[in-house]
């Protein structure tokens, strides 16, 4: 390409794709979409998004930054992956709608209390503290999400389901106590801190409008 | 015993489609010996299985009746019919080619009477017809199939229909115990015009080719149209036989997707044009296109301007995510809009998948010489080719007035090649 050419191109990628390719997992590939629309229809989610995965693409390319990262789309993908099987250009689809839901929480822009989030939220706390799952405190900190007394209700209406856990030792109430762990966990805990160092780099190097 | 006379100054066609025997016309015209092979029994190709050209909607039938008239009258060409080029060796001006003949277990005595196909009960498949129909143990390919011949189907023989073929034959022509041939001839310069194959549409799977007789393949509905096809020229549905009147076309049956075809096979969207305007003759007839966009190939931007004029053929900008079938048959395309984003689930009576083109050469390459192919399977105009070159849709995906031009291309190309061995021989 010429650097006439390069100008040109650079002149319509708007800011907010260019943002996007910097900071968003895959997010260099949202350009390729051709807006078929087989994602879409194919996305078994589909009618419950505010905006299906062709639809932010275009509004990404349209520069309407505040209603993609605030909007709750993303956040209901389940990772299906029938989106990227079909898709016609190989787009990594499911990637992209992680990524960019990980870019609008990061922001602070994500809808408050969206149940995926705050489920997100939760599943890293606890994995951080032992570098290991804690199933028992991660569901009851599931159940008692919205209140004390929610949280009875549900335990109460689960209490046979835990029973039955506990008989064919799929629970240990002992985990309630500390719970097991990584060996090495200061390996765990330095190993995290080098990750979000070098991601730290990566958002510093793009300057957030 | 087949005769055949070649040197290295005769040019090979392989493939007598519209391409093929364009450059075996062009180059035999221009007083170069021409062997032309082609697989099936009769000249022609795909384009004797379509009903209309696009753009001037004008029947195939008159432009292949001029071009077997010149095949016929020129005696610089030799056709070879059921035969197929097994192995290709040497370099431009020298090649060695090896031809293997089918039995036809007709000989040139056929009057093309038919006596023998009224004689036998057996049925098989028709492939001219896509397998929508069956054709008798003997019989005429299609009604104007040159060389003028019945054929044999090889599965009949050894059968008492096949005793009954040749006993109802007052000519003497019917040959059970003809056997295959192999020729080796020497030619300078080889033009492949292969052609193509409508890509498998029961791969992409998602459309429900394999599973819902109502959705069927674009080469498919083009055989109903014809008068003396399956359906006797109306478009019927495969479930229950209903006429059809609300159809839908989807584009893009796997051509530029990288799950199944990467290239864009570039006809199939003024296929699907013209298509329409057969359901729009249908008396309540209405069309649906669903398209990722438009791509009216050369100058045909009029003839798509035409149709969008046309209230019976609505058009939808999406590539449908999938196939559904409801209680009564009939195919469901579910997917969203990309104008405004909208879910649909439409019922048709019929679905048109609009499939892409696959080189014939893509699997099946002659052994020996290397041919340089791209990535999409279609073969190369490329030097290191040497005295191989390529007609019509071996080159690409390319409609009929396209691969006309490419195969005249072709021939000229061999020509000189043909041309510089004379020189040197002279």
């Amino acid at each position: 390409m010429t650097d006439l050419n390069k100008q040109m191109v650079e002149q319509y990628r708007n800011s907010f794709l260019k943002e996007v390719e910097a900071n968003v997992e895959e997010g260099e590939w949202v350009k390729m979409c051709m807006q078929c629309g087989v994602c879409s229809g194919s996305c078994p989610l589909g009618p419950y998004w505010d905006h299906p995965p062709q639809e932010l693409f275009m509004m990404i390319r349209a520069g309407k930054r505040e209603e993609v990262l605030a909007s709750s789309s993303m956040w209901m993908c389940t990772s299906c992956y029938n989106c990227i099987a079909r898709c016609p250009r190989e787009l990594p689809i499911t990637h992209i709608m992680h990524g960019l839901a990980h870019y609008a929480k990061r922001l602070g822009l994500a809808p408050k209390n969206q149940p995926t989030m705050k489920f997100s939220q939760k599943f890293w706390d606890n994995l951080m503290v032992t570098g290991r799952v804690n199933e028992l405190k991660l569901g009851l900190s599931l159940y008692f999400m919205n209140g004390l007394v929610e949280g009875i209700k549900t335990s109460l209406k689960m209490k046979n389901i835990g029973l039955g856990m506990l008989l064919t030792k799929r629970m240990n109430p002992m985990e309630m106590l500390g719970g097991h762990s990584v060996k090495d966990k200061s390996g765990f805990k330095a190993m995290i801190k080098k990750a979000q160092e070098l991601e730290a780099a990566r958002i510093a190097k793009f300057k957030t409008p | 015993m087949t005769d055949v006379v070649a040197t290295n100054e005769t040019i090979l066609v392989v493939g007598g489609g519209v391409s093929g025997m364009t450059a075996a016309l062009e180059a035999a015209e221009a007083g170069k010996q021409v062997i032309l092979v082609e697989k099936r029994a009769y000249v022609g190709g795909r384009v004797t299985q379509l009903y209309k050209y696009f753009p001037k909607l004008c029947f195939p039938t008159c432009g292949l009746e001029i071009n077997q008239r010149r095949v016929k009258g020129n005696p610089n060409v030799t056709v070879l019919t059921m035969a197929e080029v097994s192995k290709l060796e040497g370099n431009a001006g020298n090649y060695s080619a090896t031809i293997k003949i089918s039995p036809r277990f007709v000989n040139s005595n056929c009057t093309a009477c038919g006596d023998c196909e009224r004689a036998v009960s057996a049925e098989y498949p028709d492939d001219y017809n896509y397998g929508m129909n069956k054709h008798k143990g003997a019989y005429r390919p299609y009604r104007m199939a040159y060389p003028e011949r019945f054929v044999i189907d090889p599965r009949m023989i050894g059968t008492p229909d096949a005793d009954k073929a040749k006993a109802a034959c007052k000519y003497g022509a019917v040959d059970l115990n003809m056997k295959e041939e192999v020729l080796t001839l020497k030619v300078g310069a080889v033009i492949f015009a292969t052609g193509w194959t409508p890509y498998d549409a029961a791969k992409i799977q998602p459309y429900g080719y394999d599973r819902f007789p109502n959705v069927i393949s674009s080469v498919e509905f083009e055989r109903m149209k014809d008068i003396s096809g399956p359906t006797g020229g109306k478009v019927l549905r495969p479930s229950d036989g209903k006429e059809a009147k609300d159809i839908a076309f989807i584009q893009c049956a796997g051509s530029r997707d990288r799950n199944y075809l990467k290239h864009c096979s570039r006809i199939c969207c003024m296929a699907s044009l013209k298509q329409t305007t057969y359901v729009s003759e249908i008396e309540g007839g209405n069309s649906t296109i669903y398209y990722i966009d438009i791509r009216a190939i050369d100058r045909f931007e009029d003839f798509y301007q035409k149709v969008q004029a046309d209230p019976k053929v609505k058009f939808i900008k999406s590539k449908p995510a999938n196939i559904t079938q409801d209680k009564d048959g009939n195919p469901i395309v579910n997917g969203v809009n990309t104008e405004g984003y909208h879910r649909y689930a439409t019922a048709h009576d019929l679905v048109v998948l609009a499939v892409g083109m696959e080189p014939s050469i893509k699997g099946a390459m002659p052994e020996g010489v290397k041919i340089t192919v791209n990535e999409h399977g279609f073969i190369e105009n490329d030097g290191s080719n040497g005295g191989i070159f390529a007609a019509g849709c071996a080159s690409d995906a390319l409609d009929v007035n396209r691969a006309v031009q490419s195969a005249t291309a072709s021939a000229l190309k061999a020509i000189q090649v043909i041309n510089r061995v004379a020189g040197m021989e002279g």
